[in-house]
């Protein structure tokens, strides 16, 4: 067990865990921030995606003993109003299905958005390729990503 | 029926959500946020009055609709209340929807599966909303003392046109809850629908994009204990000693035991499915520290013996042998390939087909397989479970919790009463989840540990612990006549432990003479429903066949099929043809017009099939890059009735045929020795976003049919349409899935 101070969504927490616990536990067990959600705990899934200083992690990976300074921003963190331009886009193309893997697709499509503003098609199903959903709303995904980018410009 | 008065002031209201926990008890269509303003709180009324089980309406005209089935990602929570609200009449940003409890004693069939939600929830709601509205009407022709039937109603108000008077829905509501429940109350007219069949976007939809905690795995509560299993590496292996001094001494855990879940001897239920009813158990305060303890856990196995048991199923009870043995996906192939030889049970024969095969001018036979899958829900299987000495309260992704209650309660010692199941948001289901073990494993685990506990799976344990689809083969034999024309058709199928023959479906009826035939071995691998059970393999099978059927017929494969599906019409051969020759050749005729058949190029291949009461057609067009398949373009004809949210309907099509894609390239679980050869995402593949089509487009058939549904039909016919297609872009026709492992490169 170790001490660990972290800034999440703009907040300060301290938790006391073993310092390999990913982050993803952390946010999930000690911190109540459930939208964080585990689909393989391998880096495979994306459905644990956060932003870390901005850039797109698995938090399934990262110990928490790994994060240090850097600040941590959840899907429940990602706008004040639920109104970023890739939630106001999800919401207009409806895109969930069951909606379990959609965290970590808003947290990764919003990451890549600010890197790369106007992206093509190719751009985003690259950037877009870690994320799996079942349900397959992948063409739902693509879409919304367009149109916030869109919202953006 | 007995009327309620509930209360809900602003308070209370806060503390509703507060304990939700799980997921917000109420969805505010009218919200893009989640928490309600100070002054979206002030439209919530002080007081509800309760019409019947689904139907509420506060003081201040906002009506709560309940949605009654389990919601898995098909979007029922929003198009069942959508049924209601417009067969009471109500605008639907007056509503507020939310999930029904389980309560059979209320709820008519709160099952989410077979793609029958809607279809068998149409009655029901609509009865349910205009039976409500007529209470609204009979109340207010008490007030104003005038005939009942010269009130009118619209959008949440009641007219009486001839006096002038008005009122709003919620003024007469507390009038209308004390009224003599109306009988046989007439629907409307299709003509008059205003919500039905206009798109509503999914109520969920806000809550989704800001991670609220809508799933079971996100439920948590005070005291509340962690607890993951760990089953057996193989099936047909059991516990046979457990050395659990490790993981004991590991930090945050509280206990590790074995539990059983299903006794011997007990007589189990249809969906009772369960593979291994022996598992060790780690619980302990925090997922982090169960997960390690659970790796420090030493297990010695044994091999389990043939065991006899007892299922109750539709067809009566029937004595079902578990066989003993570590099976391999090699064995089963060779099995499966000699069994395939030898004559099999026959399920339907018309004509002489023996005869006819003689005779014939041509004669084609081609054999189809395809592998177990794996579900593979994004949200890994997980249940909540609070049993107390009186009580037991359940939580958790289920899409049938009527077929678990009886052996929860018998398990538990405990009549159904004392146990209350919340259908919370599942993380996908497609017939996984009809399957209640979790329910039963967590609440054997509370039981056991006197505390709330989660249980959860790690991905690992969800993708070895079976409910598989099962694997699959087929052989059809087909003879043409000098002139082309099918004159026999003969499909033997099996499988383990089941063969996938629909004998009464296409083409039986078409076929002067036809045969079916199965056969099954038996197996301890545990299968259940996945996404259009035996669909999912045969469509494909018989799809690709009629495909190089036509093409050997010299024929178009649309015209090819239509002709057929017109003999089946005139002139039908025998009486049990599970379909409806016209509306089967709709859905191809509107993908032929759609889809520029005939007149656009390209590597295109066309399937249809008819399963769970929808007809559906699609047509896949693929291009080969860098000798992987690319799917350009998908067009789809769907004839399901009535489409309630149009919207939600093509994205659930999109998702069927995106689902059938992946599984028709990538998808397989193969066994060696009893062990699933995969258990997590870096080897089970999923499609992706980058192979997933560039395009999809879904277009119903305008019809006034009841609805039916759209979960599963979708996803049978797109594996022959990518089959088909990568037929025509290599020249080489694919009868195992998955086609990419079939030949890896496609080169
Ligand atoms: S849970 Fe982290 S990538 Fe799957
Ligand atoms: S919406 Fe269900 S997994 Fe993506």
């Amino acid at each position: 067990m170790a001490a660990f101070s972290l800034t999440v969504n703009g907040k300060k927490h301290e938790v006391n865990v073993d310092p390999e616990t990913p982050v993803l536990w952390v946010l999930r067990d000690h911190l109540d921030l459930v939208g964080t959600k585990y689909g393989c705990g391998i880096a495979q899934c994306g459905a644990c995606t956060i932003h870390l200083d901005g850039r797109a992690m698995r938090s399934c990976v990262l110990p928490v003993s790994s994060v240090g300074e850097q600040k941590i921003t959840t899907i429940e963190g990602l706008s004040k109003n639920g109104d970023h331009p890739i939630q106001k886009a999800w919401l207009e193309h409806d895109v969930p299905q069951c909606g379990y893997c959609q965290a970590g697709q808003i947290m990764n499509a919003a990451a890549f958005l600010e890197e790369n503003p106007d992206p093509t098609d190719e751009q985003i199903e690259e950037a877009m390729n870690g994320n799996i959903c079942r349900c397959g709303t992948y063409l739902r995904i693509k879409a919304a990503i367009k149109t916030a980018a869109q919202i953006n410009s | 029926m007995t009327l309620v008065k509930n209360t809900i002031d602003r308070r209370s209201f806060l503390k509703v959500s507060a304990l939700a926990g799980g997921g917000m008890m109420l969805s505010f269509s009218w919200l893009a946020g989640c928490k309600p303003t100070a002054e979206e709180l002030l439209t919530l009324p002080k007081e509800w009055f309760e019409l019947n089980s689904y139907i509420k309406i506060g003081e201040n005209g906002v009506v709560t609709l309940m949605s009654p089935n389990p919601e898995f990602g098909s979007n029922v929570k929003t198009s069942m209340p959508m049924i209601l609200a417009d067969e009471l009449d109500v605008d639907w940003k007056n509503v507020i929807v939310q999930q029904a409890d389980f309560f059979p004693e209320r709820f008519n069939r709160q099952f989410t599966g077979g793609s029958q939600g809607i279809r068998q929830g149409w009655k029901p709601l609509r009865t349910a909303g205009a039976t409500a509205r007529q209470m609204l009407k009979n109340a207010a022709a008490q007030t104003w003392n005038v005939p009942a039937n010269e009130i009118t109603t619209e959008a949440g108000v009641l007219f009486h046109k001839t006096s002038g008077k008005q009122a709003g829905y919620g003024a007469m509501a507390s009038i209308a809850a004390k009224l003599e429940v109306p009988k046989d109350v007439p629907v409307k007219e299709i003509k008059d629908f205003k919500v039905i069949g206009n798109s509503k976007k999914n109520v969920e939809g806000a809550n989704i994009v800001t991670g609220k905690p809508l799933f079971t795995m996100d439920y948590k509560q005070e005291g509340m204990l962690i607890a993951m299993i760990v089953h057996p590496p193989a099936f047909g292996l059991k516990v046979k000693s457990v050395n659990d001094a490790a993981a004991r001494a590991m930090p945050g855990i509280k206990d590790v035991f074995v539990i059983q879940t299903l006794a011997d001897d007990y007589e189990r239920n249809g969906f009772d499915t369960t593979t291994f009813t022996e598992l060790v158990v780690v619980a302990g305060t925090s997922t982090w520290e169960v997960l390690n303890a659970k790796k420090s856990v030493q297990v010695e196995w044994e091999k389990i013996t043939d065991k006899n048991v007892v299922v109750a199923g539709w067809g009566g009870k029937q004595t079902v042998t578990i066989p003993a043995g570590l099976e391999s996906t090699l064995t089963h192939n060779a099995m499966m390939a000699e069994l395939s030889k030898k004559p099999a049970s026959v399920l339907r024969r018309d004509g002489n087909p023996e005869a006819a095969f003689k005779k014939a001018a041509k004669v084609l036979e081609r054999t189809y397989s395809a592998p177990f899958l794996a579900h593979n829900c994004m949200e890994p299987v997980n249940c909540f479970a609070h049993v107390t000495s009186d009580k037991a309260e359940i939580r958790g992704p289920i899409q049938a919790p009527e077929f678990i209650m009886q052996t929860l309660s018998a398990r538990l010692g405990m009549p159904r009463e004392k146990i209350s199941i919340k259908l919370e948001r599942m993380g996908g289901g497609f017939g996984q989840r009809a399957y209640g073990h979790h329910l039963v494993e967590a609440a054997v685990i509370s039981q056991k540990l006197n505390a709330p506990v989660k249980m959860m799976y790690t991905r690992e344990d969800d993708m070895t612990y079976g409910i598989y689809r099962p694997t699959y083969t087929a052989t059809y034999r087909a003879a043409l006549d000098e002139n082309n024309n099918l004159v026999a058709f003969h499909v033997k199928g099996g499988g383990v432990p089941e063969h996938a023959v629909h004998a009464n479906r296409f083409p039986a009826g078409a076929v002067d003479n036809y045969l079916a035939e199965g056969w099954q071995i038996n197996s301890n691998i545990t299968i259940g429903a996945f996404r259009a059970p035996r669909s999912n393999f045969i469509a494909g099978a018989e799809q690709s066949f009629l495909d190089e059927l036509a093409e050997l017929a010299g024929k178009d494969p649309i015209d090819f099929r239509l002709e057929l599906l017109q003999r089946a019409k005139d002139k039908p051969v025998g009486e049990n043809n599970d379909y409806d020759a016209d509306r089967y050749a709709g859905v191809l005729k509107l993908v032929r017009e759609k889809s520029n058949w005939g007149t656009q190029a390209g590597n295109r291949g066309v399937a249809a099939y008819f399963c769970h009461n929808t007809y559906v057609a699609e047509v896949v067009d693929l291009e080969m890059k860098n000798n992987q398949p690319i799917v350009q373009k998908v067009v789809a004809a769907v004839d399901c009735g009535i489409v309630i949210n149009p919207d939600a309907a093509v994205n659930m099509g999109e998702g069927g045929i995106v689902d059938g894609i992946g599984n028709a390239l990538f998808g397989e679980l193969t066994f060696v020795d009893g062990v699933p050869e995969k258990n997590n995402f870096h080897q089970y593949r999923m499609i992706r976003q980058k192979e997933a089509p560039k395009a999809i487009e879904v277009h119903f058939v305008k019809n006034e049919h009841e609805p039916t549904g759209l979960g599963e039909p979708l996803f049978p016919p797109v594996f022959a349409a990518v089959a088909n297609a990568l037929y025509k872009a290599k020249g080489k026709r694919y009868y195992q899935q998955p086609f990419l492992k079939e030949d890896i490169s496609l080169g």
